[in-house]
C-alpha cells in the first residue's frame, strides 16, 4: 500500500482528519475514504459537474482536486445541504418541480446552485443558466432544473 | 494512476529547490484542472507533483497604473474576473478567464498553468499575446524573462527548464484609448475548447489605430502572434477595410489542422470572422477609454 | 405545459403531481447508485481494452501485473466459458450468447477501439490500473472498416469470419447480419400516380446515450456457486439471463441487485462489466467493483447506429401520399443487432399510403456494439422521411402539419409490418402543435426559420409482475422488478393508490431484486408505466378481491354483496343490512380473517404496438452566417400521452428527449481517426447540451386513452426524441435556404453548406447576367 498523507479539513462544517494517498482525487476520498457516496462522479474530466463540492464557497469539480489539497480547507458536499431535519429551499424546489428523472446528476446541481444563490440571491433565467452549465443533465433537459432554481430564490428573497 | 509524492512549499526557494532535485519527474500543480486529466490519461506521470498555491508570490494579483499589472502564476481565473480592477483595465484577459471550462474549472485553474500546460488552444494565452504579456520565471540558476509567444515551443511543451517555475505574468498598463477583448469560437454555448480563439488588444487616436497586438489560438501547433496583421493596422484608420486587410493577415499566418474540433479550411475561415469581430470589440471599448 | 384534457379525468390520484417516494433520497445524496456500494474486502477491477479498432490477438502475458503488489487476479476470455452461438430470445432481445460473451471479453479477435481484452482486480482501482499497463498483448492489425458503406463493398475486409446472410447463402462471408423488407401495393404505379416526387439521400453520426452514470457493478461469489451482483442496469432479469449465459451457471444461481439508476435511455439493457465483476469475484474470493471511466463509456458501451439513408416519397398535387420507398443501412458495431428493424418498422408508420418499399440491412463495423437508444432506430430513420416531406410541402405549397396529417395514421390504419392500428393520436397530435401559440406565432430577425417535424415509436410491452401488500395498519408497499430510472416509483404509488382508495404517502413503492419479484423485462422501450402499471393496477385489483372476500366473511354474505369504493367497503344496499370498514379498519382485522393480504399479478402484454406514441415538434433557430452555429430560440413538443399518471414526470419524458434530439441533431458524433481509434472519447469533445445551448421546453400533452390499458396509459418515454434532428434541419432550411441531410449539423458543416449555397447562388446570378 502507497504510503499515505494525514489530511485535516473541515467538511460539512465539522472538522475531520483523514489517511489518504497524494494520487488520490478528492472526489475518490470522499466516497473511497469518506464513504460518502453523495458527490457522483460522471467524467473525471470536469466536464459533466456531477461531482461539484464548495470548496471555501466555491464550486469545484472535486474529481480534479487531489485529497491532499483539501488540507486547511473548508468543503461543503451535498450530506450538508440540509440542515437536520430540513431541507435546503433548493432541495424542496427540484422535488415540487420534479427536476430530477434519475438524479445522479441532482447533487451536483444542487451544490452549484447554491453557490450561485449564495452569490446572487435573485438570479435571471440567464444567470441560473449560465451558473449551471458546467452540470450536465442527460434527462431533464434542464427545464425544470431552472424552473426550481428560479422558484428557491423567489422564495427566499 | 501511478503512485506519486506531493509537495507543498511556501517559498519559492524551497519549491524552485524541490523542483530542481526532481528534475523531469517533478511537475508544479496550480489548478490541477490539466495535470490531473493527464496524470490519469497516463500522458504525464511526474513522481512529484509540487503544489505551489501557498506561495505568495504565485498567488497575487497586483495592478499599478504605471507599471502594469503582475499577475501570480497560480491565482484562480475566479479571482480575475471577480476584480472590479482588472475587469476595467483587461476585459480580454478578463473574458479569457471568464471560458475556460465552467465555473467549477474556473474556481481552480489558472492563467499560468494555462500557459505552462502548453496547449495551442488555451484560452488566455491569445489575450496574453495581445497584452503583450512577459513570463518571469525563476530557476536553480536565477530568473529569466520570456514573452508569452515566445513561451510555448511545441503542444504540450514549454520553454520550462528542468527546476523552473514560471512565477508571475507582468502585463504592461494599457495606454490611454486602449482596450483589449478575447472572442473564440466553440459549438457550443460553454463547455468547449476553442475551435479558434483570438485576442487583440489596440489603441486608437480618434480614427487612427496607434498600436495593436493580435494573439491568435487553435490554428497552429502554438499560440501566435499575429505580427503582419497587427502591424498592418498601425498608423492606419481603423476601419472596415483595415480590419478585413488584418483578417485576412491573420489568415495567411494561420496554419491549423484538421481535427475533431474542426477542419482546417473551418478554422482558417473562423480566423477572418474573429479577427474581425474581436478587433470591432476592443476598438468599441478603446473609444469608451 | 398545457394539458388537453381529452381522457376523462374521474380519477382521484392519477393526473396529479404528487412529489415522488424516491426523490428524498436523491436530493440528499443518500440514494445509491451502481458505483455506490461498498463491502468489507471489496476489490477493485479495471479492464484493459483494445488500442486498435480490428486486430487478431496472438498472445496476452500477464506475469509481470501478477507479480505488481496488491494484484490478485487476471482474467481473459479463456476465463469463460465457450458460449452456444445459436441467437436465443432472451427478454426482448435475441441475442447470441457467443457474440454477447466475445463483446464482454474479446475471444481471438478485437473489433473495435475500446474492446475489452483482460480485467485485473487489485486492492486499489489505481493499483489495478498500474497493472493493466504491465499486461503484455501481441495483436496483429488489421484493416478495419468503419461505415456501413464500406463494409457492404465486394471484397471489404470481414469482420466475422462465420457470419452469413440468407440472400448470399451458406458460402459466401459477409458483413451483413440481415435484410428485412416490408411491401405494399406496386409501387411503380405509386410514382406514376403523383404529382410531385423527392428522392433525398442522408446520413447520420454515430451517438451515445450519454447518461450521466458509468457503468458499475460490484459482483460477490460464494463457495457455494451462488452469486449476487449489484449493478445499475435498466433490467435486473436480463442481467440475469444474459450474464448467467455467459458464465455458463444456472440462471437460478444469480441474484442481482439493482442499484439505483443514474440515467440508461437504452444503454444499460445489455451487459458489460457485471460478468467480470463476479468472475473476478470468483478469483479471488472477494467482492469485487468494476467500474467504467467516460472514456470507456464512450468507447466501448452501445452507442446507437449511424445510418445511410435513401428516401423517395410522392405526393398529389392536393397533397396525398401516393408512394414511399425507403432504403437503410444501419451499422450495427463489431456484432449483429443494430435497431434497423425498429428503424425500419417507425420510418413511414406515421403515414397511410396505399404503396411502400421499405429496405433495412443491418451491417457489421469496427465499432462498438450498438445499443438500444431512446426509440432505437427511430430518429435517424425519420430525418430522411420528415426532412423530404418538408421539401414536398413547400414544392406542392401546403403548410407541412397540413400534410402530416392529410396523411397521418389513424384507428384502422395499417402499419407497414402488420398490425392494424387501435385507437391513436397522431392527427391530435399534429392538430394540438398547428394550433400552438409558438405555431401562430409571427418568427421575425434575420437568419431565422422555424421548422416542423413528426415521429413515431410503437412502444414495447412485455411481461411484468407485480405484488402489493396491505400493512396492519392499512398502508400499502408496492413491489415491481421495474428499475425506476425516471420517476417510475411515483405512478406505480399512485396507481396502486387510485385502486386502494389510499393517499399517495400511504402507499410505499419498492424495486425489488431478482430474488425479491416475479420476472419482469427491461425499463426500456417506453413500457414501465403501461406494462408494470397494468401488473400493480392488476395486483391492486386483487387486493381488491380479497379485501371483498375478507369482509364477506365477516358480513356472512357472499363477496358479490360487497362493494369497494374509494377505500371503503359496503354491503351492497339492495341486498343486505347495511355495513361498512374502511380498508384501514378492515387491515386491523387481517389476522382473525385469514392472514394478510397480499396482492399478486403478472402480465404478458404482447410486443410491438402495446400503445403507440406519436410527437410533432416545432423549432425556431437562430443560424450565424459567418460561422454555421445554431442557436435553438424556441420549441414546442406536442404529444400522445394516452392517460398522463404523473404530468410532471410525463413532460420531464417529453422536455428531455427533446435535448437528446437536440444534441443529435447538431454537435454529438462519435469522431474516428484514419486507424479506427475514437478520438473524442470525453465529454469536452462528445459535445452534448448544456443548460446555456437550450431554451425552455414547452410540452402539450395530449391525453388519447389508450383502448389496451385499463387507466388509458401510453408509453410516453421515447418518441420525443425522434422529430428534433427533422425539424431543426427544416427550420434550417428557412432560415438560410440550405436543406442539410447529414448529422449532426455542426457549424464545420453547415458553414461549408452555406459557403457552396452562396457560391452557387452566385454562379447563377452570374450566369442570368
Amino acid at each position: 500500500m502507497a504510503k499515505r498523507t494525514l489530511v485535516e479539513t473541515v467538511i460539512n462544517n465539522e472538522p475531520v482528519e483523514l489517511l489518504c494517498e497524494p494520487r488520490q482525487s478528492l472526489l475518490e476520498v470522499l466516497r473511497d475514504e469518506l464513504h460518502m457516496t453523495g458527490t457522483k462522479e460522471g467524467c473525471l474530466t470536469g466536464d459533466c459537474g456531477a461531482c461539484t463540492i464548495l470548496v471555501d464557497g466555491r464550486p469545484v469539480c472535486s474529481c480534479l482536486m487531489l485529497g491532499v489539497e483539501a488540507q486547511g480547507h473548508k468543503l461543503e458536499t451535498i450530506e450538508g445541504l440540509a440542515t437536520g431535519a430540513e431541507l435546503h429551499p433548493l432541495q424542496r424546489k427540484f422535488l415540487e418541480h420534479a427536476s430530477l428523472q434519475c438524479g445522479i446528476c441532482t447533487p451536483g446541481f444542487l451544490m452549484s446552485a447554491k453557490a450561485l444563490l449564495d452569490k446572487i440571491p435573485r438570479p435571471t433565467e440567464a444567470e441560473v443558466r449560465y451558473h449551471l452549465a458546467g452540470n450536465l443533465c442527460r434527462c431533464t433537459g434542464y427545464d425544470k432544473i431552472v424552473r426550481a432554481v428560479l422558484d428557491a430564490a423567489r422564495e427566499s428573497g | 494512476m501511478h503512485e506519486i509524492h506531493y509537495e507543498a512549499p511556501t517559498s519559492l526557494e524551497q519549491a524552485v529547490g524541490i523542483l530542481a532535485k526532481h528534475g523531469d519527474s517533478a511537475r508544479p500543480i496550480c489548478g490541477g484542472t490539466d495535470l490531473l486529466i493527464q496524470m490519469r490519461a497516463g500522458v504525464r506521470r511526474p513522481h512529484y507533483v509540487v503544489d505551489v498555491k501557498h506561495i505568495a508570490a504565485l498567488t497575487g494579483i497586483a495592478f499599478d497604473p504605471k507599471s502594469g499589472l503582475r499577475l501570480g502564476a497560480a491565482a484562480p481565473c475566479i479571482e480575475i474576473f471577480e476584480n472590479a480592477t482588472l475587469r476595467r483595465h483587461y476585459p480580454g484577459l478578463v473574458e479569457a478567464a471568464h471560458l475556460i471550462g465552467s465555473l467549477q474549472i474556473q474556481s481552480r485553474a489558472s492563467v499560468g498553468g494555462n500557459l505552462c500546460n502548453g496547449s495551442p488552444a488555451a484560452d488566455t494565452t491569445p489575450a496574453l499575446i495581445a497584452l503583450g504579456a512577459v513570463a518571469r520565471l525563476v530557476g536553480p540558476k536565477g530568473e529569466r524573462q520570456v514573452k508569452v509567444e515566445e513561451f510555448v515551443v511545441s503542444p504540450g511543451r514549454t520553454v520550462i527548464q528542468p527546476g523552473e517555475l514560471l512565477v508571475e505574468l507582468l502585463i504592461p498598463p494599457p495606454p490611454p484609448h486602449s482596450a483589449d477583448a478575447y472572442i473564440r469560437f466553440i459549438p457550443r454555448n460553454e463547455m468547449d475548447i476553442a475551435v479558434v480563439g483570438i485576442g487583440a488588444a489596440i489603441t486608437l487616436e480618434g480614427d487612427r489605430c496607434t498600436a495593436a497586438r493580435i494573439g491568435m489560438g487553435a490554428v497552429a501547433p502554438t499560440p501566435l502572434f499575429a505580427a503582419k496583421a497587427s502591424q498592418a493596422l498601425v498608423g492606419k484608420k481603423f476601419d472596415a477595410v483595415a480590419i478585413e486587410n488584418a483578417a485576412q493577415l491573420a489568415i495567411e499566418q494561420a496554419s491549423p489542422i484538421d481535427d475533431m474540433r474542426g477542419t482546417a479550411e473551418f478554422r482558417r475561415h473562423l480566423v477572418g470572422v474573429l479577427t474581425r469581430r474581436t478587433l470591432e470589440r476592443a476598438a468599441e471599448r478603446a473609444r469608451r477609454n | 405545459m398545457a394539458v388537453k384534457k381529452e381522457a376523462h379525468h374521474k380519477y382521484r390520484v392519477v393526473g396529479t403531481r404528487p412529489i415522488r417516494p424516491d426523490g428524498i433520497e436523491k436530493v440528499t445524496g443518500r440514494a445509491l447508485y451502481g458505483a455506490d456500494y461498498y463491502f468489507p474486502g471489496m476489490l477493485f477491477g479495471k479492464i484493459l481494452r483494445s488500442p486498435y479498432a480490428h486486430a487478431r490477438i496472438k498472445s496476452i502475458k500477464f506475469d509481470k501485473a501478477l507479480k505488481l503488489p496488491g494484484v490478485r487476479a487476471i482474467v481473459t476470455a479463456d476465463d469463460l466459458p465457450e458460449a452456444d452461438r445459436k441467437p436465443q430470445q432472451m427478454g426482448e432481445q435475441q441475442v447470441s450468447p457467443y457474440y454477447l460473451s466475445c463483446n464482454v471479453l474479446a475471444r481471438g479477435k478485437v473489433l473495435y477501439d475500446g474492446h475489452p481484452v483482460a480485467a485485473v482486480a487489485a486492492t486499489s482501482p489505481h493499483i489495478a490500473e498500474e497493472a493493466l499497463r504491465l499486461i503484455e498483448v501481441d495483436y496483429e492489425p488489421l484493416e478495419p472498416v468503419m461505415t456501413a458503406d464500406e463494409a457492404m463493398k465486394p471484397g471489404a475486409p470481414i469482420l466475422i469470419d462465420d457470419l452469413r446472410n440468407q440472400e448470399e447463402g451458406p458460402d459466401q462471408p459477409t458483413n451483413v447480419a440481415t435484410h428485412l423488407q416490408f411491401k405494399r401495393g406496386d409501387l411503380a404505379a405509386g410514382f406514376d400516380a403523383a404529382d410531385c416526387v423527392i428522392e433525398r439521400e442522408f446520413r447520420t453520426a454515430t451517438v451515445h446515450q450519454g447518461y450521466i452514470e458509468p457503468h458499475a457493478s460490484v459482483g460477490i461469489w460464494n463457495p457455494d456457486g451462488h452469486a449476487t451482483v449489484y449493478t445499475c442496469t435498466q433490467g435486473s432479469f436480463t442481467v440475469r439471463t444474459l450474464a448467467t449465459k455467459v458464465l455458463g451457471m444456472p440462471e437460478g444461481n444469480l441474484k442481482v441487485v439493482p442499484s439505483e439508476i443514474g440515467g440508461g435511455f437504452g444503454g444499460k439493457t445489455t451487459i458489460y462489466c457485471e460478468p467480470i465483476a463476479l468472475l473476478l469475484a470468483k478469483k479471488t474470493g472477494h467482492p469485487v467493483k468494476v467500474t467504467m471511466s467516460r472514456s470507456e463509456v464512450l468507447r466501448a458501451t452501445g452507442p446507437t447506429s449511424g445510418i445511410h439513408e435513401r428516401v423517395k416519397i410522392g405526393v398529389t398535387k392536393e397533397g396525398r401520399i401516393t408512394a414511399a420507398q425507403v432504403w437503410m443501412a444501419y451499422e450495427a458495431g463489431a456484432f449483429p443487432g443494430s435497431p434497423m428493424a425498429p428503424g425500419a418498422m417507425t420510418v413511414i408508420t406515421s403515414y397511410d399510403i396505399p404503396n411502400l418499399l421499405i429496405d433495412g440491412y443491418d451491417v457489421v463495423v469496427n465499432r462498438p456494439k450498438t445499443c438500444a437508444y431512446r426509440a432505437p432506430g427511430a430518429t435517424a430513420a425519420a430525418f430522411g422521411v420528415e426532412t423530404v416531406l418538408d421539401e414536398l410541402a413547400e414544392q406542392i405549397g401546403i403548410d407541412p402539419l397540413d400534410l402530416r396529417i392529410m396523411n397521418g395514421a389513424h384507428e384502422g390504419t395499417q402499419q407497414p409490418f402488420g398490425p392494424v392500428f387501435k385507437r391513436i393520436g397522431f392527427i391530435e397530435t399534429c392538430e394540438a402543435l398547428k394550433a400552438s401559440e409558438h405555431y401562430n406565432s409571427k418568427l421575425t430577425g434575420a437568419n431565422r426559420g422555424r421548422g416542423v417535424a413528426a415521429g413515431f415509436w410503437f412502444n414495447a410491452g412485455f411481461q411484468s409482475s407485480a405484488s402489493v401488500y396491505v400493512n396492519q395498519d392499512g398502508t400499502a408497499s408496492v413491489v415491481t422488478g421495474s428499475v425506476d430510472i425516471g420517476g417510475s416509483r411515483a405512478s406505480m404509488a399512485m396507481i396502486a393508490a387510485e385502486v386502494l382508495g389510499l393517499p399517495i404517502d400511504e402507499v410505499r413503492p419498492v424495486v425489488a431484486d431478482t430474488d425479491s419479484i416475479g420476472y419482469t423485462d427491461v425499463t426500456a422501450g417506453s413500457r414501465v408505466t403501461f406494462a408494470t402499471g397494468m401488473a400493480v393496477y392488476n395486483a391492486a385489483q386483487d387486493v381488491v378481491r380479497q379485501l371483498k372476500e375478507r369482509a364477506a366473511k365477516m358480513w356472512e354474505c357472499t363477496p358479490d354483496d360487497v362493494e369497494f369504493d374509494n377505500g371503503v367497503l359496503r354491503t351492497r344496499g339492495d341486498v343486505l343490512q347495511p355495513q361498512q370498514l374502511t380498508l384501514k379498519e378492515l387491515a386491523a382485522r387481517f389476522i382473525r380473517t385469514g392472514g394478510p393480504v397480499v396482492g399478486r399479478a403478472s402480465v404478458s402484454t404482447g410486443g410491438a404496438g402495446a400503445g403507440p406514441a406519436f410527437a410533432a415538434i416545432c423549432v425556431d433557430v437562430e443560424v450565424d452566417p459567418d460561422t454555421g452555429k445554431v442557436q435553438i430560440l424556441r420549441v414546442t413538443i406536442a404529444q400522445d400521452v394516452g392517460t398522463a399518471i404523473h404530468p410532471s414526470y410525463v413532460e420531464g419524458q417529453l422536455q428531455g428527449g427533446t435535448a437528446q434530439g437536440i444534441g443529435w441533431a447538431l454537435n454529438e458524433e462519435y469522431v474516428y481517426d484514419s486507424k479506427g481509434v475514437l478520438r473524442n472519447t470525453g465529454l469536452l469533445d462528445y459535445r452534448m447540451p448544456t443548460c446555456l445551448d437550450l431554451p425552455a421546453i414547452e410540452t402539450i400533452l395530449v391525453e388519447v386513452p389508450n383502448p389496451t390499458h385499463p387507466l388509458g396509459v401510453r408509453g410516453v418515454g421515447e418518441v420525443s426524441i425522434v422529430p428534433p434532428p427533422a425539424a431543426i434541419a427544416n427550420a434550417i432550411y428557412r432560415a438560410t435556404g440550405v436543406r442539410m441531410r447529414e448529422l449532426p449539423m455542426s457549424p464545420p458543416r453547415l458553414m461549408k453548406a452555406l459557403q457552396e449555397h452562396r457560391n452557387s447562388r452566385e454562379g447563377q446570378a452570374a450566369a442570368g447576367r
